[in-house]
């Protein structure tokens, strides 16, 4: 790892400049169109056999289609399964299929790291495990973590776990050992209705933009990009969505704003607050010297 | 987490398999303090049965499941590293300051807390870690950004120099290096007391994060209490003034402080409220009475000061348990997540539509 990096304190510029690489590729990235997926979960199956992940339960969960319930140290892809009334004659009705009240829609969704710009979980990890790669990814080095577990809580959208059994941070890589040799990562390549596509991250927004604008203009207003901005409060993601609800229903949160963005304020605060210690114990004895001695 | 086995949230009315409502289900909130109640932020629990101006915020979510990830820190590995560093900390200073004004037997009793504090502290973080053999990697980069990083720093500069200043003063070999040693534990003791707040409010778990502008204070107030009490136990009648008067100011800025994060937290400081960590945070405001009563009374009594100094010592460590139970609970609900966000995200919205009007031309 770079020994130049500088995370998460300073914004802007592209991640991978930040971080200290000198001459890099563009940076990668994963464009998730939710409104062709079809929920077959290639994705999550070719992830766990490239990436030799774990089985973590073999259950039913009563929640329609999803039996993995979320992102975890074991799960890098999760499809979402949601089953809602359709709107009254809107776009979400299947041609042919059951109309009014018994009308329903599914929304499918594969959900994956999003590789922030500005990443909780790179900032606050402290031996240096996680890292920026020279494509602008976040990647843990499991020969490094120590299981500290602070990058769990920084993440603000609930994607990196701790293993049970070897006690350490895992989630996804954006498959850096295939990107690096010109592969597309394996979800990406699995997706059977290209909803996951992979690229450029530049291209990638535009390519969005053009969907989104397409969608909406044949007849489905509620289709939304979602983190596609480089200016949100994750300093733009490295994986993004389109959506066709509000992303709280996808398990998603509405504005996502890295924690580590309020820590210079914080810092300050903990140094007034130390400087009260101090004051504490003056004021404690300079009253006690008169009575005491 | 265990990936098969949803447990509904708490603020999930909705059953599995009830087709329109099973994901994306809308969530009415059913708590004491309404979003956009009356009686929001409110502490007391006057509002039960109170009419609402405003209907009550709705939420939607994925099945009632948690929008970020609980901590996976452990009870009482994780409050209590806080509790004892807090208490080595700020006994660092005291040890320093009574050594200065000549009451050695404070001195020696704050140095004793100050390296006890400061070695369960550490064997508290390291038993929390995935994997405790690699707790040295803590050591291999230093990183402004993660406070874990400036926290070992801070650990490592200040265990040492409590070490030899309670090993030097309980053996009295070395009374030069020492001194040194217990003047350089105290410079770095207050940061020991604070940098724990900042690690948890660095995080997206909405309780401790949205709470990152007292919870300095709220630990530095309950560091100073401790380290008062126990200097109260320890300490002979004779010399512990000075630790009452830090005990009883430490526990009125504890105090003030967390009724100051409470009342501006408002809906987000529920989980405080309710549960477990109200439990545990009011059982810390009694302890917190009793200790300072004692402390106040019992300047004759060398019994009565100890049990106050006791009070104070559990007061503060129920403060922290009582914070840390409070940020997991507001982990675990989506809509300590979800609500503020989505009015942050409407009122931003709704910012630019004016502003976008205001500059259009007519």
């Amino acid at each position: 790892m770079s020994s130049t990096e500088r995370p998460g304190l300073t914004g802007g510029a592209d991640p991978a400049d930040r971080a200290g690489w000198r001459e890099h590729p563009p940076r990668m990235g994963f464009f998730t169109d939710t409104s062709v997926c079809i929920g077959c979960k290639a994705c999550e199956v070719a992830c766990k056999e490239w990436n030799a992940v774990p089985e973590d339960g073999l259950n039913l969960t009563g929640m329609s289609f999803d039996n993995t319930v979320g992102l975890s140290a074991s799960t890098w892809r999760h499809v979402a399964f949601i089953e809602q009334e359709a709107p009254e004659g809107g776009p979400g009705q299947a041609a042919g299929g059951p109309q009014g009240a018994d009308a329903m829609r599914w929304l499918m969704s594969s959900d994956v790291c999003k590789h922030c710009s500005e990443a909780g979980c790179l900032d606050v990890c402290p031996t240096g495990a996680l890292f920026r790669t020279e494509f602008g990814t976040v990647v843990v080095q499991d020969d490094v973590c120590n299981g500290c577990g602070y990058c769990i809580p920084a993440c603000p959208f609930g994607v990196i776990g701790r293993r049970e059994d070897d006690g350490g941070a895992h989630k996804c890589t954006l498959c850096y050992d295939r990107i690096g040799d010109g592969l597309e990562p394996a979800c990406a390549k699995a997706c059977p209705t290209d909803s996951i596509q992979f690229g450029p991250l530049d291209e990638l927004r535009e390519r969005a933009q053009a969907r989104v604008t397409d969608l909406q203009g044949s007849g489905r207003p509620d289709a939304r990009l979602y983190l596609e901005g480089t200016d949100d409060g994750v300093g733009g993601a490295g994986a993004f969505f389109l959506l066709l609800d509000e992303p709280e229903v996808y398990g998603l949160p509405p504005d996502p704003v890295v924690p580590t963005r309020s820590l210079p304020r914080m810092w300050k605060h903990a140094g007034l607050a130390a400087a009260g210690v101090g004051a504490m114990v003056a004021s404690a004895f300079l009253t006690s010297r008169t009575g005491q001695r | 987490m265990s990936a098969g086995q949803p447990q509904p949230g708490p603020a999930q009315p909705d059953v599995a398999g009830n087709r329109a409502r099973a994901g994306g289900g809308r969530h009415a909130r059913n708590g004491r303090n309404g979003w956009n109640g009356r009686n929001g932020g409110r502490k007391n629990g006057g509002g039960r049965g109170e009419q609402f101006m405003v209907p009550r915020a709705e939420f939607r979510s994925y099945y009632g499941r948690p929008v970020i990830k609980e901590p996976v820190w452990q009870e009482p590995d994780v409050p209590g590293y806080l509790f004892f560093g807090g208490l080595a900390g700020a006994s660092s200073v005291l040890a320093a300051a009574a050594q200065l004004t000549g009451r050695p037997r404070l001195a020696r009793a704050a140095k004793a807390a100050g390296l006890g504090g400061i070695s369960v502290s550490t064997v508290f973080l390291i038993h929390d870690l995935g994997r405790p053999a690699r707790f040295h990697h803590m050591l291999r980069v230093f990183k402004l950004s993660s406070p874990m990083s400036v926290g070992s720093w801070i650990l490592s500069a200040y265990g040492p120099a409590a070490g030899a200043a309670a090993l030097s003063d309980f053996t009295g070999i070395l009374p030069v290096a020492g001194s040194a040693a217990t003047a350089a534990a105290a410079l770095v003791g207050p940061a020991v007391t604070t940098y724990t707040a900042v690690l948890l409010c660095d995080t997206a778990v909405p309780a401790w994060h949205e709470a990152h502008r007292e919870m300095p204070y709220v630990f530095a107030g309950s560091a100073a209490s401790a380290a008062g009490g126990f200097g109260l136990l320890a300490a002979p009648l004779g010399e512990s003034e000075p630790a009452r008067r830090l005990a009883i100011v430490g526990a009125a800025v504890e105090l003030t402080a967390k009724k100051l994060l409470e009342r501006r937290l408002g809906p987000v400081g529920e989980p405080y409220q309710t549960g477990r960590a109200a439990t545990l945070l009011r059982a810390g405001e009694v302890l917190t009475a009793f200790g300072l009563a004692g402390a106040g009374l019992s300047r004759r009594s060398r019994v009565g000061s100890a049990l106050s100094g006791l009070a104070l010592l559990g007061a503060s460590a129920l403060t922290r348990f009582g914070i840390f139970e409070g940020g997991l609970a507001s982990a675990r609900d989506p809509q300590y997540t979800i609500v503020p966000q989505r009015e942050r995200k409407r009122a931003r919205q709704q910012a630019e539509r004016t502003g976008r009007q205001a500059t259009a031309p007519s």
